[in-house]
């Protein structure tokens, strides 16, 4: 893999929580990562805290306020093959804010190629103009590239520069398999067009697609998605006009959905078993993405209904003189209770949901990437039938034909690669999705054990004690 | 049936035949009876041991349910349920166990002896029966009254009702009791015969004397608050614990969809984990049913003292009722001797009709009146002893009737006490079981 910009930090980096704007507000200035010295554990809980192994210089435990000035240059190592890439601006912190943001950090430590670009996307804000309202996101960039002017970019994008980045991507990288993007509409259960889950999922969702191009070893370099992250608004809005035409790439869209299917025919055979792979696995994702839906509903009820729970035994240990204690005591309990459910839906919000869904809409992405392909084939395909059967003037034919050959044989490796490389992502986050959920159930049940036992524990005391105070 | 009752107004019970045996410890019996209704019979034990008056100890089971179809009253035919009841006499010194009784009774059966004892114990609290129909069912309880899961819960809740009569030490005497345990044939008869129902007082009458009682004893007007706020208060819990349940089952049941994925197709590592993983979600998804039964048990024990609070209402209107009674009849009694005195006096201070006819009709003869004097001298006499009467009568109400209140409030305290210490202990094993199936599913899931 390693076409990943070059430079590398070790990566330092600090517990999320400091609010963006307070370092922004000497962003003005180069500070080097002062040092941190954890990598956590590869889970999403870990805060970086246990020192790195084989550290040189301070393994000092993280203490230090986001806005520490201390430096110590020993603890630096830089590596550069490129001069141009020493320029003083590529000094950056790398500073992941969120703790989303810290979860794909900790995902990526496992490569061995270091991160040098690290986006967030937040704030969403609503506008309102004569003719529409819609809802623009911050996107914050902070790099350490030479390609870029400056290490840090703030821009605001709404949904549909998402959407012509996405087509851009596709049409230049046609057999690439692009992260996909969240879906522009949810058919069902809208009340409002943007209410706030909507807006926090669809966040979220953009957040990991920028994310996801960012990881890619090629589009990660794209110069569209450059633009993206730091033109400002009018820069875009001309840059966009600047590329084809709607009009020619629904053209393109319509010759592609034909002679795919002649693509089809000669699909070599790994390729049809990469077809069937996604065939079922789109099959698969999509239950296992209802089914968890589903789950949330359900204990979403479920913690409605708790919360009526507790306080009735409250109200009843009003007339009971007597069972005061005991009543007050399962109330507590019950609500302890109540709040594990709470966290436990909310665990499942964060890890288990978007992963699904995301793959449920990356199963869609993979069977354009196969018609893509199958489409690339079949134009050359159509040409090497042109020459056997002598249709039309075959002079320029074999050349054609070469290129063509070549364009399949680029597409086709590409696709292999990027097929490997997204397998392997797929299983990593299923099973840490999974996983996740297991122990977010566990902790939950634990906590649940923890209470009643206290409870019981306090009630068998309170008894003993009694009893005791009977004996003579 | 010799001894007839008398005066149930009178509080006397009719004596029983011969001694009955109080109930002993060791109750477990029941065929099936799940572990966590044992928690109130064990309560039910102390009371049991502390009344023990009898050599005898005798054991009361109900233990089966039968389906049957019989003719009814209006001789058309009806399926109910029969329950079997079987008594044993412990023998004192091997402590071993002789099925001295057996027999069949079904739930309306039940019901008349309840009546019975309400008639004929004004002051005791009856032990309620479990309930005639499913209430504060949810998704996937039945309301039927045939279904096998209420039948064996309302199987358990009869055997409760008798055991705590039997250990009541009072009501552990009665001779229709006796008899309902032990004369299969005739008994409903027999009971009938006590003519206990024309002795009931009636519901119109007693509705009367709530309203128009002027001095109750406070302290069952505070019961009677108290029962109904009881009655309010675990109703409402009922009720939302059987939505919880509800949402729980759903949860639990949801996620044994996970099991049904096929995912053996997909390539080979994640497929087995996964696959792996989904049977532990079908153990967890099955694990809700009997979680939830023993709920049900502990419902039943709360139910039990909803009911409960109806009959502490019953004792309250039966005080209300005599307090009414003899309010009434001390003021007619003081009016008869305001006409007394008025008569002999010559002086009218009340209007009467007697009074008014006179100065239209004219004057009696003296001997008219002093005819009329003697009657009502002695009706006031009979008057004054009736109300010495009632009154002793009311006070020894009042005594017995608050010093079972008492014996019930201690009961009730243990039992419920009980049954939340149960309650924590089920959702004990419920967090044990989730900590357990979630991580072999985790362990499945690492494995990919």
């Amino acid at each position: 893999m390693g076409t990943l910009g070059e430079p590398g930090w070790r990566r330092r980096w600090r517990p999320a929580g400091r609010a963006l704007s307070g370092w922004r507000a000497s962003a003005g200035h180069l500070r080097r990562a002062p040092q941190a010295s954890g990598r956590g554990a590869p889970t999403g809980r870990a805060r970086g805290q246990r020192p790195f192994p084989g550290s040189s210089g301070s393994s000092a435990l993280l203490q230090a306020e986001v806005l520490d000035l201390d430096e110590d240059e020993d603890d630096l190592e830089v590596f550069s093959k490129d001069a141009s890439l020493m320029d003083m601006n590529s000094f950056s912190p790398m500073m992941p804010t969120s703790p989303l943001s810290m979860i794909n950090q900790i995902k990526f430590e496992d490569e061995p190629d270091l991160k040098d670009l690290f986006i967030t996307v937040d704030e969403p804000e609503s506008h309102v103009t004569t003719i529409e309202t819609f809802i623009t996101y911050r996107i914050i960039t902070k790099t350490s590239r030479g390609e870029f002017d400056s290490s840090e970019f703030e821009v605001r994008r709404r949904y549909q520069d998402f959407l012509w980045l996405k087509g851009k991507l596709e049409e230049a990288h046609p057999t690439l398999i692009i992260p996909p993007l969240p879906e522009k509409f949810i058919v069902k259960g809208m009340v409002e067009r943007f209410n706030d889950d909507f807006i926090e999922t669809r966040r979220k969702a953009l957040h990991k697609f920028l994310n996801r191009i960012a990881d890619h070893p090629t589009l990660t370099f794209n110069e569209d998605f450059k633009i993206f992250l730091t033109a400002q608004a009018w820069e875009l809005s001309s840059h966009k006009k600047q590329g084809p035409g709607l009009l020619s790439r629904m053209g393109q869209t319509v010759r592609a959905v034909a002679s795919s299917m002649r693509g089809v025919k000669n699909r070599p055979e790994e390729f049809m078993e990469m077809n069937n792979f996604i065939e079922l696995f789109s099959q698969k994702i999509n239950l296992i993405d209802k089914i968890s839906q589903r789950i949330y509903k359900e204990e979403r009820e479920y913690f409605d209904e708790m919360k009526e729970y507790g306080p009735i035994h409250i109200l009843w240990s009003a007339s009971e003189e007597d069972l005061v204690d005991t009543l007050k005591d399962v109330a507590g309990c019950i609500d302890r209770c109540c709040k594990a459910t709470e966290k436990r839906m909310s665990g499942l919000s964060e890890a288990l949901l978007p992963v699904v869904h995301e793959y449920v809409l990356y199963s869609e992405m993979l069977m354009g990437v196969m018609k893509r392909r199958d489409q690339i084939q079949a134009e050359l395909d159509s040409k090497v039938e042109a020459l056997t059967y002598k249709k039309t003037d075959t002079d320029l034919l074999p050349e054609e034909i070469g290129k063509l050959e070549d364009k399949v044989e680029c597409a086709n490796n590409a696709l292999k690669a990027d097929w490997e490389r997204w397998k392997q992502n797929m299983q990593n986050d299923i099973k840490l999705a999974f996983t996740d959920m297991a122990e977010e159930n566990i902790h939950y049940y634990e906590q649940c054990l923890a209470t009643w036992e206290s409870f019981l524990t306090s009630q068998t005391n309170l008894h003993l004690e009694e009893t005791s105070e009977d004996k003579p | 049936m010799e001894q007839a009752p008398r005066d149930p107004e009178r509080q006397l019970q009719p004596a029983p035949l011969e001694p009955l045996g109080c109930p002993d410890a060791g109750l477990g019996a029941a065929v099936g009876k799940e572990a966590a209704g044992a928690g109130e019979e064990d309560s039910g034990v102390d009371t049991m041991t502390h009344n023990n008056f009898w050599l005898k100890k005798i054991e009361i089971s109900v233990s089966e349910a039968e389906k049957r179809t019989g003719r009814n009253a209006m001789n058309m035919q009806e399926t109910y349920t029969a329950y079997l009841i079987e008594t044993r006499s412990v023998e004192h010194t091997d402590g071993q166990s002789v099925l001295t009784d057996s027999l069949w009774r079904r739930y309306s059966e039940f019901e008349l002896l309840r009546n019975y004892l309400l008639v004929y114990y004004p002051h005791i609290v009856v032990p309620p029966l479990p309930e005639k129909r499913a209430e504060f069912v949810w998704h996937k309880l039945s309301a039927d009254n045939m279904d096998p899961d209420f039948v064996e819960r309302r199987r358990i809740g009869l055997e409760n009702f008798l055991l705590r009569i039997a250990s009541h030490p009072i009501l552990c005497r009665d001779k229709i009791f006796y008899l309902f345990l032990t004369q299969e044939g005739n008994w409903k008869e027999t009971v009938n015969e006590t003519g206990f129902q024309l002795k009931a007082d009636s519901r119109l009458k007693a509705l009367n004397a709530t309203f128009r009682v002027k001095n109750p004893d406070k302290r069952f007007t505070d019961l009677k608050h108290y029962s109904d706020e009881l009655q309010s208060v675990i109703s409402h819990l009922l009720r939302v614990r059987a939505r919880v349940a509800d949402r729980l089952y759903g949860v639990y049941k949801v996620h044994g969809n996970y099991g049904r994925v096929e995912w053996s197709a997909i390539e080979k590592e994640m497929g087995d984990g996964l696959q792996s993983a989904g049977h532990h979600m079908d153990v967890y998804a099955s694990s809700i049913d009997d979680i939830l039964e023993d709920e049900e048990h502990y419902a039943d024990q709360l139910k039990e003292y909803l009911f409960y609070a109806e009959a502490l209402r019953a004792v309250c209107r039966k005080h209300e009722l005599m307090q009414y009674d003899l309010e009434m009849a001390a003021q007619d009694l003081a009016s008869k001797k305001q006409q007394c005195e008025e008569l002999a006096t010559g002086t009218v201070r009340t209007f009467s009709l007697k009074g008014m006819t006179t100065k239209l009709f004219g004057q009696e003869t003296p001997e008219q009146r002093e005819a009329r004097i003697k009657v009502l001298e002695e009706q006031i006499n009979e008057g004054e002893q009736q109300l010495k009467s009632k009154n002793l009568e009311g006070r020894e109400f009042v005594k017995n009737a608050w010093a079972d209140i008492e014996r019930f409030k201690e009961q009730k305290n243990r039992d419920l006490k009980e049954a939340l210490i149960s309650y924590a202990v089920m959702q004990i094993s419920m967090c044990k079981k989730g900590i357990q199936v979630w991580t072999n599913a985790k362990e499945c899931f690492s494995k990919m």
